[in-house]
């Protein structure tokens, strides 16, 4: 699979992050070295192996349903920018 | 050309857990805002989710109840995207490997006038964190956000695209709504969010067997809204497909004052989630032990009861259903018939009849009866052995109603005010016992015949409704208190003498 510089500009456009025309050309080199190991590896096969979904070869430890935080609010909000009304207060946005 | 509407739902169900999902703050309704949203609702930095075991105990109990495949492990991926009512940047929610794959929902139809069960598949089901609220009231040109909601566990319950009707949609949705109650995972709260549906729209030609493009319609609160939305959203498609058009793929809302649907702002990329799985999170294991342990503790379950109802007490699917509709009026009708086991249609009809209306009056739901299944099987039994009438009983119900609506027991949270043999005691007290005397009816039907000789000629003249007649002046007479069949008898052998 190839990478094109249209590509790059978007997923950096979903994930909010700016990037020059020069950034661009760079993270398309890097991302598509990236993506031929992938292909390397992709000859493998792997069709008796289990896939691995975390490093770690641990279960999720659980939890018991119980309510342990305190109301701290006011020690949340003494770092917000701003509030009102026990609101925290960002830039309007409209759906 | 036909037209045949496709819909698939995608249910929220709010789990009725006490404490979020990934953290340990409360989930109470209500609270003033972000009092309820700890560091992890926050996304401070370096805070990590563990995973409420209570979540995941809800999540086996819906897979288990529609029949479904309990996966482990079973995975969590976050979901990406910006918005400011999600401080992390990303949902957490479930992607492959969901806990519950697979599995139906049966939902009973009308269709032609007949009532049809109708199995309706489930894709999957998955648990995933709620986000908060936004509230664009104007707070001097900004947005304010109460992050309470954030991180409230959700289970997200979607079907195969296998309903085709929105009254189907809203059957499906009904049953599942009383399905969760009834499993006790979702308070099925509709006002407070608890149980929120996407539907799925398209419409396709008749008979063709490609699926149309899709609309999905967001966030729809109450099962009318569910309809009305569908029926509009199909009239749409259906409209710019006759025109000539083509149906563009999108996410719209409804909008109940104008009762449309409109698409919602939508950016071209904005489904584009990049999920992957959360490396912050554990595969979750889900043992055959923690399977079998939820297992033991569901309760029979709605199907189930309505088979037995129609099998063991002979009542119709329709009866069944009602009885079955939720956990409260099925334990009520149970502890009715418990008490005349020889008459479950007659118990029927007044549970549902009756004693509904009566609670639907208060306001009420079986769960707070006021009148226990003890009374109302004595009132009951009264007709059965034909001291009263069905016509008085209805009386006398009445009566019992108005002595105990506004006491404060209820069947369940008995007190010393609960007086089991109430309907006898307004029976005996207002002389409301049915004239089972021959020898005074006898003299009450001469009477009658006495001073009605016209209707008494039209009979003997072959007219039906005279006799009617006169068995009604006889009843009138007897202030209801005879025995009809009674009454009938002593009338026509009079007559003939």
């Amino acid at each position: 699979m190839s990478l094109s510089l249209d590509d790059v500009k978007r997923v950096a456009n979903l994930a909010r992050i700016e990037v020059s025309e020069h950034e661009a050309h760079t993270a398309l080199a890097q991302l598509s070295g990236i993506f031929s190991l992938i292909q390397q590896m992709q000859a493998v096969d792997t069709s008796t192996i289990k896939p691995m979904s975390h490093a770690q070869d641990v279960m999720q430890r659980l939890r018991p349903d119980i309510v342990t935080e305190i109301d701290q609010r006011d020690l949340f909000q003494s770092v917000a920018p701003q509030v009102e009304a026990g609101l925290y207060l960002v830039p309007k946005v409209i759906e | 050309m036909q037209w045949e509407i496709v819909i698939g739902l995608e249910v929220h169900a709010q789990l009725s857990t006490q404490s979020k999902i990934f953290s340990g703050a409360s989930t109470a309704f209500g609270a003033a805002p972000n009092a309820e949203a700890c560091g992890v609702d926050l996304a401070l930095p370096g805070v990590l989710p563990v995973l409420n075991r209570g979540a995941v105990d809800r999540a086996i109990k819906l897979g288990l109840a529609v029949g479904g495949k309990i996966n482990s492990p079973s995975i969590f991926a976050r979901k990406n995207y910006f918005y400011p009512d999600l401080p992390k940047g990303y949902q957490i929610s479930q992607y492959e490997l969901p806990v519950v794959e697979g599995g139906s929902v049966r939902i009973q139809v009308r269709q032609d006038g007949e009532e049809r069960e109708k199995t309706i598949r489930l894709v999957r089901a998955h648990l995933e964190e709620d986000a908060g609220k936004s509230l664009h009231e104007d707070f001097h040109g900004m947005t304010g956000i109460d992050l309470n909601r954030a991180g409230t566990p959700l289970l997200e319950i979607v079907s195969e695209p296998d309903m085709r009707s929105s009254a189907e949609a809203v059957v499906y949705a009904k049953t599942l709504h009383s399905l969760v109650r009834w499993i006790g995972i979702c308070d099925g709260n509709m006002q407070e969010g608890s149980f929120r549906c996407d539907a799925n729209v398209s419409v396709r030609h008749q008979g063709a067997d490609r699926l149309g493009t899709r609309c999905e319609i967001k966030n729809l609160n109450s099962f009318r809204f569910l309809e009305k939305a569908i029926d509009y959203e199909a009239r749409r498609q259906i409209e710019i497909l006759e025109d000539g058009g083509t149906i563009q793929q999108q996410t719209r809302l409804y909008d109940p004052d104008k009762d449309e649907t409109r698409a919602m702002r939508s950016k071209e990329d904005a489904q584009d989630y990049r999920y992957f799985p959360d490396p912050d999170l554990l595969p979750l294991e889900i043992s055959e032990s923690w399977i079998a342990e939820v297992e033991s503790g569901l309760p029979e379950l709605p199907q189930q009861m309505r088979a037995r109802f129609e099998r063991d007490y002979g009542l119709s699917a329709y009866d069944a259903s009602a009885l079955t509709a939720d956990r409260d009026i099925s334990e009520y009708y149970e502890a009715v018939v418990e008490k005349l086991p020889s008459d479950p249609k007659l118990c029927a009809n007044w549970v549902m009849g009756d004693i509904s209306g009566y609670l639907n009056d208060e306001g009420k739901f079986f769960d707070n009866c006021p009148l226990s299944p003890t009374q109302l099987a004595q009132l009951l039994t009264r007709i059965k052995d034909g001291t009263i009438s069905g016509k008085i009983a209805k009386e006398v119900s009445r009566q019992m109603w108005t002595k105990v609506r506004d006491q404060s027991a209820t069947w369940k949270r008995r007190n010393s005010e609960l007086e089991e043999n109430l309907a006898d005691q307004i029976i005996e007290a207002q002389g409301l016992k049915q004239i089972s005397d021959s020898g005074a009816l006898e003299k009450l039907v001469g009477e009658v015949i006495a001073a009605n000789s016209k209707s008494v000629e039209e009979y003997k003249a072959g007219k039906e409704k005279a006799f009617n007649a006169l068995v009604g002046q006889v009843m009138k007479a007897a202030k209801g208190k005879a025995n009809p069949a009674q009454v009938n008898e002593i009338l026509k052998r009079t007559l003939a003498e």
